[in-house]
């Protein structure tokens, strides 16, 4: 047992190694790459994970399993509290529509109508995990249409414990015996008892969450080991994962409730921090898992209809999904782009079409077709989300490069290129034009581009690291690059190309960070400004004049403290280098923050001021007296 | 070869058409350095120690600034409080700037005529300077008369360029040691030592 779980361990980590890597040079984003990882080493190709012909479920379970956890762990009353207008609105606008539109298309198809509103729910879903993925991935996740994807896709994932609870109604006749697994009691119960059964078990999982898991996890933190809080929550989500497949429920459907139970206790924060780097891993995984899960077999035998089945769902999930971003007052740009990440079916049909199967309202033959269908409709998602794009939005959206002037207006030749205008790159965007320098702004939210050029300024829209988008603003010309954008990856790409190809172009970056400063100064920047430096000084000299201090000697210490933590930061980033050992980012930081504290002992507030001590002086007056 | 030290402290040096023309590439001059204390001190905060050692690496130190209600703008009287401190450049153990040259080289709006008794300002220049003398004397240093720039607003182009020569030469000769200290000291300006020496003006 152990050696398959390490072969398929050695097949999953290979695919993502080999394909990812691949997908991001040809500028397609890690999604794709992950599911064509799956598609290759899967059944049909390769045949390196699972057996043709075996329930596909069967190895995209762990991963679904995993990321339903995820997404429960994402919900998190504030947001949705903060958010509840959209969440409301357009999630339920899109919900109900698309499954209402679904449900005619599967009644016109022959079905009845159990099953086809079991089918329209399940196809209403979409995917959190390509959401999450995929704005993270672009930088926008500060963007309007970022926000009301978070919006409908939280309303999604609420939705599914109803819908779950109200699948077993909809069973016609016996239950299917599931072949394996711990025997549970819920297969021979009528529809209404399972109806009730879930939602006692449900409540039994929040209800374990507040009595008990909360006291368990303050008690397990107290005891100030780390790993064991990790190893409490992973305790909590397995376990209700079996009770839930005790009961004969899906696994999937407990982890997610674990998820939602644990984002809304007092532990909410550790946990996430504690996750956040398996997320990226898990939702890899999962892909993996979702591409492995197409049956090509399956679409040979029957093309059309599988190719029907993706293109219908996905244009009626489109335009619902466009009607639902116009009424939410999305522009065009971002409403594309909304639509387009929202138009698969998502993660959540690979739980409920298994368990439509299991109350018997669905053939197998067609539960396998649609999960099918879900798989290739995700696998689709990063190639629409290409076309949008490259072909849609540059035509028809917010244009790349501004309109053309007419040819008598003179367009003075801007010198300075700000790439990315947010609370950053905005400030000194504004401080520079109060001066009189005007810049050209390069930045890849649609709305503020818009905005933007409205109020005069001259925008290129897109990612700041595309060579030609570049050149159409002038970097061959200018003089200073200056890289405000918020993603210190995405900074330093910008700067390698620039060095690359803009050679004679003075780049002026923002960092992120001290640690992100380092690897600048690695990169052979010269003029690094962190974000955080002046603020903070800024305000500890403010703490100082509140504490009594003068304000002129306080703001002389605040200058001679950033003048000595710049020439600190200067020697340490070379000292960086002696240490042989690889050092984890965290690590480094204490390590960082240790030295500083050290060193910051010896930074003498009024160093250059003795000259106005009068106390020195009295001291030195007197020795010389005493001297004589 | 003496070395030269510009202390230069103008906070709008930009827009000072005579300073520009006094000081256009005048670090091309062999042996003088342009310390330019707005530019290297924007907050003020001068930094002491990179100060002290350009003090002990020039043998002629200019107070180079613009007359600003009789007196030299806040930077150049930070500098002088902060860098001429005790122990260092005055007091017992403060012989670093023994025997050095100083002097200021000064622009002012008003006329030379201007600065004298029973006139608009009351005082002459040398008078108003006396601060400035009394700190050189203080630190031990040989204190020459002041090279001026008046009627600032009145110069013409070719004004300008005849007192940017001027200046000129009075570095070249400051640089090549021809000049005799006691002599200098007998004129008002070292305007009119230059013109004496050169014969033209």
């Amino acid at each position: 047992m152990s050696g398959t779980f390490l072969h398929d361990a050695l097949i999953y980590l290979a695919a993502a190694i080999v394909f990812v890597p691949i997908a991001k040079k040809l500028g397609m984003g890690s999604v794709l790459g992950y599911l064509l990882g799956g598609i290759i080493i899967g059944p049909f190709f390769l045949g390196l994970i699972g057996q043709e012909g075996k329930d596909i479920m069967h190895f995209a379970e762990f991963g679904v399993v995993m990321m339903l956890f995820l997404a429960g762990l994402e919900l998190d009353p504030s947001t949705f509290w903060r958010m509840r207008k959209l969440v409301l609105g357009a999630g339920s606008l899109q919900v109900g529509l698309t499954s209402l539109t679904c449900f005619a298309l599967f009644l016109l198809l022959g079905f009845n109508w159990q099953t086809s509103l079991a089918i329209g729910l399940a196809l209403s879903m979409s995917s959190t995990a390509i959401i999450m993925q995929t704005f993270r991935e672009k930088g926008l996740t500060k963007t309007q249409s970022a926000k009301s994807s978070l919006a409908v896709s939280i309303f999604q994932d609420v939705s599914v414990i109803p819908i779950l609870a109200l699948l077993p109604l909809l069973a016609v006749a016996v239950i299917h015996k599931t072949s394996a697994g711990p025997s549970s009691f819920i297969e021979d119960l009528p529809g209404w008892a399972q109806t009730l059964t879930l939602l006692v078990a449900a409540n039994i999982v929040i209800g374990a969450g507040r009595f008990i898991f909360t006291p368990f996890l303050r008690f397990i933190a107290r005891i100030h080991l780390r790993e064991l809080f990790t190893i409490a929550a992973l305790l909590i989500v397995i376990g209700t994962a079996y009770f839930m497949i005790l009961l004969g429920l899906s696994p999937a459907l407990g982890t997610f409730l674990a998820g939602v139970v644990l984002a809304n206790s007092q532990f909410r924060h550790e946990l996430e921090s504690d996750i956040e780097p398996f997320k990226g891993i898990l939702l890899g995984l999962f892909f993996i898992a979702v591409g492995a899960s197409i049956n090509f077999n399956q679409f040979i035998s029957n093309p059309l209809m599988i190719i029907g089945l993706v293109c219908g769902i996905i244009l009626i999930k489109a335009a619902v999904l466009f009607m639902t971003g116009k009424i939410a007052g999305l522009s065009f740009d971002q409403n594309m782009m909304f639509t387009v990440v929202l138009a698969q079916v998502g993660e959540f049909a690979f739980l409920l079409f298994p368990f439509i199967y299991q109350l018997n309202i669905l053939s197998v033959e067609w539960t396998d077709t649609l999960m099918g269908v879900t798989a290739i409709s995700m696998t689709l998602t990063p190639l629409l989300l290409l076309i949008n794009e490259r072909l849609i939005l540059p035509n028809f959206g917010v244009k790349e490069a501004p309109e053309e002037k007419e040819a008598d207006s003179i367009d003075t030749q801007h010198t300075v290129i700000i790439a990315g205008f947010g609370h950053f790159g905005s400030t000194v965007g504004r401080f520079l034009r109060a001066n009189g320098i005007h810049a050209t702004i390069l930045d890849n939210d649609s709305d503020r581009v818009d905005l933007l050029r409205k109020m005069g300024f001259k925008v290129f829209y897109g990612d700041a690291t595309r060579v030609d988008i570049l050149k159409s603003a002038g970097a061959e010309q200018a003089k200073i690059l200056i890289t405000a954008i918020d993603s210190p990856e995405t900074n330093h790409e910008l700067i390698e190309k620039t060095k690359e190809i803009f050679p004679n172009l003075t780049v002026m970056v923002r960092a992120k960070s001290r640690i992100d400063a380092y690897e600048l100064i690695d990169a052979g920047v010269e003029s690094i400004y962190r974000e955080s430096l002046d603020t903070s000084v800024r305000l500890g000299v403010d703490a100082l004049v509140k504490m009594g201090f003068r304000r002129h000697t306080a703001v002389r210490a605040g200058q001679n403290f950033i003048k000595y933590d710049e020439e600190a930061l200067k020697r340490l980033a070379a000292h960086r280098h002696d240490k042989e050992a690889y050092l984890f980012k965290t690590r480094e930081q204490i390590e960082v923050q240790e030295q500083l504290l050290a060193n910051d002992r010896e930074v003498n507030p009024t160093l250059y001021d003795h000259a106005w001590d009068s106390d020195l002086f009295e001291e030195k007056f007197s020795e010389e007296k005493s001297g004589k | 070869m003496n070395k030269i030290l510009i202390l230069f402290a103008h906070p709008r040096f930009e827009k000072s058409k005579t300073n520009r023309a006094l000081l256009k590439n005048i670090e091309q001059q062999e042996g003088v350095t342009l310390n330019d204390l707005y530019e290297q001190y924007p907050d003020f905060n001068i930094d002491i120690d990179r100060e002290k050692e350009l003090l002990q690496a020039n043998q002629v130190i200019i107070w180079h600034h613009p007359l600003y209600m009789y007196s030299a703008p806040p930077m150049l009287k930070q500098w002088i409080d902060l860098v001429m401190e005790h122990g260092w450049a005055h007091g017992r153990n403060g012989n670093n700037l023994k025997d050095k040259i100083i002097f200021n080289t000064l622009t002012a709006g008003g006329t030379r005529e201007a600065y004298a008794a029973g006139q608009h300002n009351n005082f002459t220049i040398r008078e108003f300077l006396i601060p400035f003398e009394q700190t050189a004397t203080l630190c031990k240093m040989i204190y020459l008369p002041p090279f001026a720039v008046h009627g600032t607003h009145l110069l013409k182009a070719q004004d300008l360029e005849g007192y940017a020569r001027l200046y000129r030469s009075l570095l070249e000769k400051l640089a090549k040691g021809e000049f005799n200290i006691e002599f200098m000291q007998r004129f008002p300006y070292l305007n009119d030592w230059l013109s004496k020496e050169t014969g033209d003006i």
